[in-house]
């Protein structure tokens, strides 16, 4: 059974469409990460998964339908929607004790555990917490919870680097074990590349690349180019072009690693410049559309 | 790094052994409860700085204790227990006075707050349906603050009783007039039954309205409160020059409820005679008021189903 399947995804706010029919996979034990643009519809799709909002189209969760079935769905689903979405009011103590009185499968004394590596004590309100000691808060109260899916929606949106390292660390470290699921969404996609093992593209509503970290690598090289070869690297059609220090770099989709080597210094890109080159061309290839249309 | 990455398997091992625990809809329900006390602390702080300032001010009125005793043995039994049992009732309605308010507000923030504050998000990542926590919420004003109510008025009564004998002993008089006129059993198990029949099941609808109008603004509850069934009252007026609809408010937040489950004081020597639950049960308005209140707490359920951070 997949962890997540839709077809057909469809959620639209008034005239704007944030779903346009998404079919989607997730098999078990994966860490997906789900990029895109601003307003791309990421989080209203985490937040179909999550059934947190009502949606068009098929969507199954561990085998349930997140809308009607939220709660009994968040016995095997945790999620970081966003940092600071503790209850300011509420200590340390409380959200343990609340956690603990409501949930099947928290471990307290696994949270206890991951809260003694950090400075937060036991007795603080929320609100006398730092931005990053409340991600370390709930990350560990998410932690302790034997769950089969962990969704996070920018987890470490506004945290300076250390903490941003840290959690990812923890999170692959004393989390994830290839039985659990992770999905996650990030504007600070540097920082999971290494982390993920597949890779979504979503832009204005659909998703616009799927593929797995190994065929990402395979598929996608970046190659710094002699001068004297550009117009023969060109020839192999870069889907981009950049120039750094007066050197082209082109990245190629689809070209073998072999042909490329004469060409120049050959490498795996980061996801950011494909990102970049995927959106950045659909982008102008709409724009393209729109001029074309115009004209008619 | 090392020996922790030793540690996770075996507790990892250890709460696959637990996980076939499950939480009863009770424990969920009891633990939501909980919260709500933690996140309002003003449900017992309120009346506790009310009851405490009240008898601040009754604790300095004791001057004048054992001159009114003697101006009260004057007076006929009657006169004499009402006289005697006049601070104890006013105390019992400044305290009902103030949890109502108190209630009043807190349903009103009660699903508009965890929107506001985003810890919706939190609190729906936890394994609590919708319906459990509103229910959690409305049960803080049909049965915690009745509840409270009562403790802190019969403990506040108490201590004025006691401070009342000390003084009086304390100038030479007896409190044996004072401890059979002011009969607190019966001023107890009255103000028990009034909380139970007007403020848990009379209000019930009142309650479940704010609730309803929490889950659904965005802002200005109070407003949103207030003003639409104030405009409904004004419609009808100037369309069909009738109020049945104030009428219909009027008699749920006034005369209503006291009208049904007392008769008219008159019988002063045993209070108990003046309660009528077989009346209060028997009147249609009672159970209309309850089904009205289910519909609302209903709605709000499923209305925070939808909601989300504002």
């Amino acid at each position: 059974m997949a962890c997540i399947e839709a077809r057909g995804l469809r959620k639209a706010f008034g005239t704007t469409i944030a779903l346009d029919g998404v079919n989607l996979r997730v098999e078990e034990g994966r860490i997906l990460g789900l990029i895109g643009p601003n307003g791309a519809g990421k989080t209203t799709a985490l937040n179909a998964i999550l059934g947190l909002t009502p949606y068009h189209g098929e969507l199954r969760v561990l085998g349930r339908d997140p809308w009607t079935e939220r709660d009994q769905l968040m016995r095997d689903v945790c999620f970081i929607a966003d940092i600071a979405v503790l209850p300011r009011w509420a200590r340390v103590s409380q959200l343990l004790d609340y956690v603990a009185g409501v949930h099947p499968r928290f471990d307290r004394g696994k949270a206890e555990g991951f809260l003694a590596k950090t400075i937060i004590q036991r007795g603080s309100k929320v609100r006398e917490l730092s931005k990053g000691m409340v991600a370390q808060l709930h990350l560990a109260l998410v932690m302790a919870i034997d769950a089969k899916l962990l969704v996070l929606d920018e987890p470490t949106l506004g945290l300076d680097i250390l903490y941003r390292k840290q959690f990812y660390d923890s999170l692959l470290n004393d989390y994830f074990d290839r039985s659990r699921t992770i999905v996650v969404t990030t504007h600070q996609v540097e920082e999971v590349q290494h982390v993920l093992t597949d890779l979504m593209f979503i832009n204005q509503g659909k998703i616009v690349l799927d593929c797995g970290m190994e065929e990402f690598e395979s598929r996608y090289l970046e190659v710094t180019v002699h001068p004297e070869q550009v117009a023969a690297a060109r020839a192999f059609k870069p889907i981009q072009e950049r120039q750094v220090f007066g050197r082209s770099i082109l990245l190629f989709d689809h070209v073998e690693r072999q042909q490329l080597t004469a060409l120049g210094e050959v490498r795996t890109p980061s996801i950011a410049d494909v990102f970049v080159a995927v959106i950045g061309n659909q982008a102008g290839a709409a724009r393209a559309i729109l001029k074309e249309r115009r004209y008619e | 790094m090392n020996s922790h990455s030793n540690a996770v398997p075996e507790s990892r091992l250890e709460s696959q052994i637990m996980a076939p625990s499950v939480v009863s809809a009770s424990r969920r329900m009891y633990w939501s409860v909980r919260r709500e006390l933690w996140e309002s602390r003003s449900i017992y702080i309120a009346p506790l700085a009310v009851a405490a300032l009240f008898l601040f001010g009754f604790l300095i009125s004791t001057v004048h204790l054992p001159a009114r005793m003697r101006a009260a043995l004057a007076l006929n039994p009657a006169q004499q227990h009402e006289f005697i049992e006049r601070p104890y009732i006013f105390a019992a309605f400044l305290i009902m006075g103030t949890t109502f308010i108190v209630a009043v507000f807190y349903c009103l923030d009660a699903l508009q707050g965890e929107r506001r504050d985003r810890s919706i998000l939190f609190w729906k990542s936890l394994p609590v349906s919708d319906f459990t926590t509103v229910l959690s919420k409305a049960s803080i004003p049909l049965v915690i603050i009745p509840l409270l109510t009562f403790a802190i008025t019969v403990v506040m009564q108490l201590i004025m009783l006691l401070l009342s004998t000390a003084v009086l002993l304390g100038s030479g008089m007896s409190g044996s007039t004072l401890w059979a006129q002011s009969s607190l059993f019966q001023i107890s198990l009255m103000l028990l039954y009034h909380l139970v029949a007007v403020h848990a099941l009379w209000y019930a609808p009142i309650y479940g309205w704010l609730l309803l109008v929490s889950a659904w603004a965005r802002r200005a509850a109070f407003l949103w409160a207030v003003l639409p069934p104030l405009a409904i009252g004004v419609v009808e007026k100037i369309a069909f020059n009738t109020s049945h609809f104030g009428n219909l408010l009027k008699y749920r937040f006034g005369g209503g409820a006291a009208g049904v489950c007392f008769t008219a004081r008159g019988l002063p020597m045993d209070p108990l005679m003046q309660l009528t639950p077989l009346k209060f049960l028997a009147t249609p308005g009672l159970w209309i008021g309850l089904a009205v209140a289910a519909a609302f707490i209903f709605a709000a359920a499923r209305l925070r189903r939808y909601q989300g951070p504002i």
